[in-house]
């Protein structure tokens, strides 16, 4: 237990938290890069998603990819980019566009075929267009589902956006891999906390926002199911 | 390619220290979720507070993870057993709903008929509930499989072997030639090790593929007729 104080210690300490190398910026970094490569991802994934889900051409490929994609090793896949591209922020990020993309894509054609497909017909029968059926139903009924593989990337970029401090220098993870090459137990473990204090942040705060949708896409079904996709996403 | 060809010992030590270091862990997940699943499905109330904490769980990252816990347990940084309670944790979290999910897929139907034939709850379980869920713990089971030999990786970095280290050697040294050798081999463990899994799960349920064969011939005696 005297690790924990150790680290507590350290991180108690103010110069700790100023800084280029301090926790705010590193912090800041983390959340950052997280926000931009989950845009990025979302940016790419979710019209694809959205297409296969509606028209359900090309499900089978989608699914095929995904599975096979979850088997690649993240860290694999951040030394090659790091190899290719250079130490810099580059690679990482490249990577971790990548390794955001299958759970934004399962999560937004599982979505859209969620929705209940005779309300899908119903719709079409009053006369909705393909669009408005897209954006008034089939994303209002799969808005769950779709936060919950956003749920799923999130977590899975906070994570390896850890492991990139290995090929660049940049995040949370720095703490870690600083710690490991001095073997200072107290600054990786510092480290460590902080980055599973702002995951399981992270993980409440996504949890309680796909609730709320859950229960405006179903105000009948209420409390029910509370986190399906969202465990099942991809760890690193 | 040079690489490769002065390489192949050490690709094979480093693949069995990596099924060392995965199966234990895929194995201790089963065992371990497997009941806390049932118990989930039994004891709803308790049951959400453990599959809510399961999800927080699987939201730790895994390096840290790989950090905090030779802290919690006096382990050493690089002793195997932080890696195998690591991923033994994130399995049970992983796997825990699945196998909730797979009991209460069993149908109430065929367990009052299974008590019904004087069957005692223990008997119940062991004849009827756990064989009828088997496919559901086996499809959870593979998510564990492949989630895990993707992770052991990962201790590479604080310096477990496995298949991981000839991605931290392969990147140190330059070698692009032994990362991509890592990736290939963890994918080809990872495929591998999910055939089993699926093997496993026919030979469990033997039933299920006389099933698919009544049907196939229902079908054929349908179109012969």
């Amino acid at each position: 237990m005297s690790l924990f104080l150790d680290a507590l210690q350290w991180l108690a300490e103010p110069t700790h938290w100023s800084g280029a190398n301090g926790i705010g910026t590193r912090l800041g970094e983390h959340v950052f890069i997280t926000l931009l490569v989950v845009v990025v991802a979302a940016v790419i994934a979710l019209p694809v998603g959205i297409a296969v889900g509606h028209t359900g051409r090309g499900r089978t490929l989608v699914v095929g990819v995904l599975g096979a994609a979850r088997a690649v090793p993240t860290l694999g896949l951040l030394t090659l980019l790091g190899l290719w591209l250079g130490i810099g922020l580059k690679a990482p990020v490249i990577a971790l566009i990548i390794l955001a993309i299958p759970s934004l894509l399962a999560g937004a054609y599982a979505g859209v075929e969620s929705a209940n497909r005779t309300v899908v017909d119903a719709a079409r029968a009053v006369g909705m267009s393909e669009g408005q059926l897209i954006r008034r139903v089939e994303l209002a009924l799969g808005a769950p589902v779709i936060i919950g593989g956003v749920r799923a990337a999130v977590l899975q970029v906070i994570a390896t956006a850890t492991l990139a401090a290995y090929t660049a220098d940049v995040g949370l993870g720095r703490y870690l891999f600083a710690g490991l090459k001095t073997r200072d137990y107290a600054q990786m473990l510092a480290g460590a906390i902080l980055v599973a204090v702002l995951a399981v942040l992270a993980e409440i705060l996504l949890a309680m926002w796909q609730r709320r949708a859950r229960r405006k896409a179903s105000p009948a079904a209420r409390e029910r199911q509370d986190s399906e996709l969202s465990g099942n996403g991809s760890q690193v | 390619m040079n690489w490769l060809s002065h390489s192949w010992p050490w690709i094979f030590e480093l693949t069995a220290r990596h099924l060392a270091l995965s199966v234990p862990a895929i194995v201790l997940s089963v065992l371990i979720a497997v009941p806390l699943g049932r118990l989930a499905y039994r004891h709803p109330r308790a049951g959400g507070a453990l599959l809510s904490a399961a999800t927080l769980l699987y939201a730790i990252p895994a390096l840290p993870l790989l950090i905090i816990i030779p802290a919690l347990f006096g382990f050493s940084l690089r002793s195997p057993a932080t890696i195998i309670v690591a991923l033994t944790l994130y399995g049970i979290a992983l796997m825990v709903r699945t196998a909730a999910d797979a009991f209460n897929a069993v149908p109430a139907e065929v367990r009052q008929a299974a008590m019904a034939i004087g069957h005692s709850p223990r008997q119940t379980f062991w004849k009827v509930e756990l064989p009828l869920a088997i496919p559901v713990l086996i499809s959870g089971m593979r998510v564990v499989v492949v989630s895990t030999v993707g992770l052991v990786t990962i201790g590479a970095l604080v310096g477990i072997a496995s298949l991981g280290t000839l991605f931290t050697d392969g990147f140190q040294r330059g070698i692009t030639a032994s990362v991509l050798t890592g990736l290939i081999a963890t994918v080809i463990l990872a495929l591998v090790l999910d055939g089993l899994v699926l093997l496993l799960g026919r030979i469990a349920t033997p039933w299920a593929s006389q099933h698919v064969a009544i049907k196939a011939q229902d079908t054929t005696r349908e179109v012969s007729a």
